[in-house]
């Protein structure tokens, strides 16, 4: 137990290594009692959760001091921890973050705007869906990268451009998510509702909506981590700052430690926001029995 | 012991219905100039075979299903359409699986304009009459299938129907469920004092509730046979009255 917690480390790099490891110790004095128990039982969890993730940093770590791979294009996690602190501290990172951020954010947040609501009028109303569904079809066929240059071409190579392909490909996931999720509404229950008097927009808002919204929340994930990838694409063509820069411009002046910094940085946003659209659903979606 | 309820609402006359379905061009008459009459506060049972028109004839009750011809009467007046009057009982549950209990409860309320607060204590004392006191606030995945119908059954009575329609409302429960769920049915049907029409393919079932048994005919075109059922309440299934009724009914199915 001890010993995994240890190796925990080089990820977490708390600065107060020993002192952190001691409290962590103190789990097998308990063992006997129930509180040991269930501290025996949290470790178990962590272990089984992210164990494999650990041995994977301990791998990396190992193999790139020992020399096993080459540490000049995989460097050791604790150099790439070194670039990343410094990157923050005194060269452009935070900026970079900032407006990574920015232009996924507002392109999410925009595709969330029109695309929930679109969805809902699309799935709600049956001619309309199946007026728009042959060009949504096409579309959502057509690579957002593959359009990229178009939309430089429209908009300029600036912020417009590099938003505006975000926006596009993170639409669809949202849009046929809750277009789909609309038109699965039980009609058994809506036909109850229709038994009690509802109308229309009543069993519209309190049937089929709380029906559609886990399938809207997979779309909404699935936008998030589109959002991700295509601001990385965007950010690679054409600009100077952004995470998706910085990965790029490390790489062409060799600060390999950096690059991959900031690709773990995106990994890490990507979990981020995961796990609050996670904890989102989890909160509007207490009903709905849990799966994995 | 229908002489009290004589008096009551809920009184429901059927004129002549007709009605036939169209299965791929091709037209299947399932009912033919349906007659009827059930008094108000009666317990009306309905059997007959699969396919016989059963949930039809009760889905055009509830105003679900348009009647090719005939009209319906409800305390007189012809009805058009859903009414508040009545409420229907489906084989499935059909719970709002995002509402807890009461709040399940409380939907038809809040759809006649009640506001949540209001809808909710109203609807307390339908959880209680159903016996889900301990249960107000579980989420219907987190019930079994007969507390699921009996929410289904308090949320139906919550509105104050005059008339409850119920198709197969036992049938998806097992044996020992389903028969506390007929005494449990027998209790509210005495305590609301609601004309119950109840589909059923279970012989028992509606010779235990009702105080009279329909049975379709199972050739179109055939005559509708009605039972009734005079029987003191509550009614005991081994009783000799309650076995010989059955026989009856058994043999109208060619059954023994
Ligand atoms: N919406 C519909 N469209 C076409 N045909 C229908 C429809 N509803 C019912 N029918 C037909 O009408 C006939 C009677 O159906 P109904 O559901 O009333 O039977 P039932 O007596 O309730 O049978 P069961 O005991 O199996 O529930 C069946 O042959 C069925 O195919
Ligand atoms: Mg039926």
């Amino acid at each position: 137990m001890a010993l995994d917690i240890e190796q925990s480390y080089p990820l977490n790099n708390s600065p107060s290594k020993t002192g952190r490891l001691r409290s962590g110790q103190v789990g097998p004095a308990f063992s006997t009692g129930v509180l040991g128990r269930l501290v025996r039982g949290g470790v178990q969890n962590v272990v089984v959760r992210y164990g494999s993730i650990i041995a994977l940093a301990v791998l990396w770590q190992v193999s790139a001091t020992a020399g096993w791979i080459n540490p000049a294009v995989i460097p050791p996690l604790d150099r790439i921890w070194d670039a990343l602190v410094n990157g923050f501290v005194n060269g452009p990172l935070w900026r970079d973050v900032a407006i990574s951020l920015q232009r996924a954010g507002i392109a999410f947040a925009a595709a969330v705007a029109l695309g929930i609501p679109l969805g809902l009028f699309m799935g709600g109303i049956r001619v309309v869906e199946r007026a728009l569904d042959p060009i949504l079809q096409l579309l959502r066929q057509t690579s957002a990268l593959a359009l990229y240059p178009v939309f430089i071409l429209l908009l300029g190579l600036g912020e417009t451009s590099k938003v505006f392909v975000i926006f596009w490909a993170t639409l669809f996931p949202i849009l046929l998510a809750t277009i789909g999720g609309v038109k699965q509404a039980d009609p058994k229950l809506i036909e109850m509702a229709r038994v009690y008097g509802a109308r229309r927009s009543h069993i519209f808002r309190s049937v089929v909506l709380p029906g559609a919204l886990p399938q809207i929340f997979v779309g909404l994930r699935l936008s998030a981590t589109t959002a991700l990838l295509l601001l990385i694409a965007a950010e690679m063509i054409g600009a100077n700052s952004g995470l998706g820069f910085q990965v790029m411009n490390a790489q062409y002046n060799f600060q390999i430690p950096l690059m991959f910094g900031a690709i773990l940085l995106l990994a890490a946003l990507g979990l981020v926001a995961n796990s609050i659209l996670e904890t989102l659903q989890k909160r509007l979606c207490r009903w709905a029995p849990a799966k994995a | 012991m229908t002489t009290a309820t004589q008096t009551l609402r809920g009184e429901v006359t059927v004129r002549d219905l007709s009605k036939t379905f169209n299965i791929n061009g091709r037209a299947l008459n399932v009912l033919s100039s349906v007659n009827l009459h059930i008094r108000g506060g009666e317990c009306l049972a309905i059997v007959g075979a699969s396919g016989s028109g059963k949930t039809t004839l009760l889905r055009i009750l509830a105003g679900l299903e348009e009647a090719d011809e005939g009209r319906v009467l409800i305390d007189g007046q012809p009805v058009h359409g859903v009414g508040t009057e009545r409420a229907v009982i489906f084989q499935e549950p059909r719970l709002l699986p995002w509402r807890t209990v009461i709040e399940n409860v409380a939907f038809p309320l809040e759809v006649r304009g009640l506001s949540r607060d209001e809808a909710r204590k109203h609807a307390r004392r339908y959880v209680q009459l159903v016996g889900l006191t301990d249960f107000v606030e579980a989420y219907p995945s987190q019930l079994s299938g007969g507390m699921a119908q009996r929410v289904g059954i308090a949320r139906a009575l919550a509105i104050q129907p005059e008339i409850l329609l119920l198709d197969e409302p036992l049938g998806a429960l097992d044996a020992m469920t389903k028969l506390t769920m007929q005494e449990e049915l027998a209790r509210i049907w005495r305590e609301e004092k609601v004309t119950m029409v109840i589909v059923t393919h279970d012989l028992e079932e509606a010779i235990y509730l009702a105080d009279r048994v329909l049975v379709l005919p199972k050739e179109k075109g055939g005559r509708i046979r009605t039972i009734e059922v005079d029987l003191l309440r509550p009614r005991n299934r081994s009783e000799s009255g309650f076995v010989k009724l059955r026989e009856e009914l058994l043999s109208e199915f060619g059954l023994h």
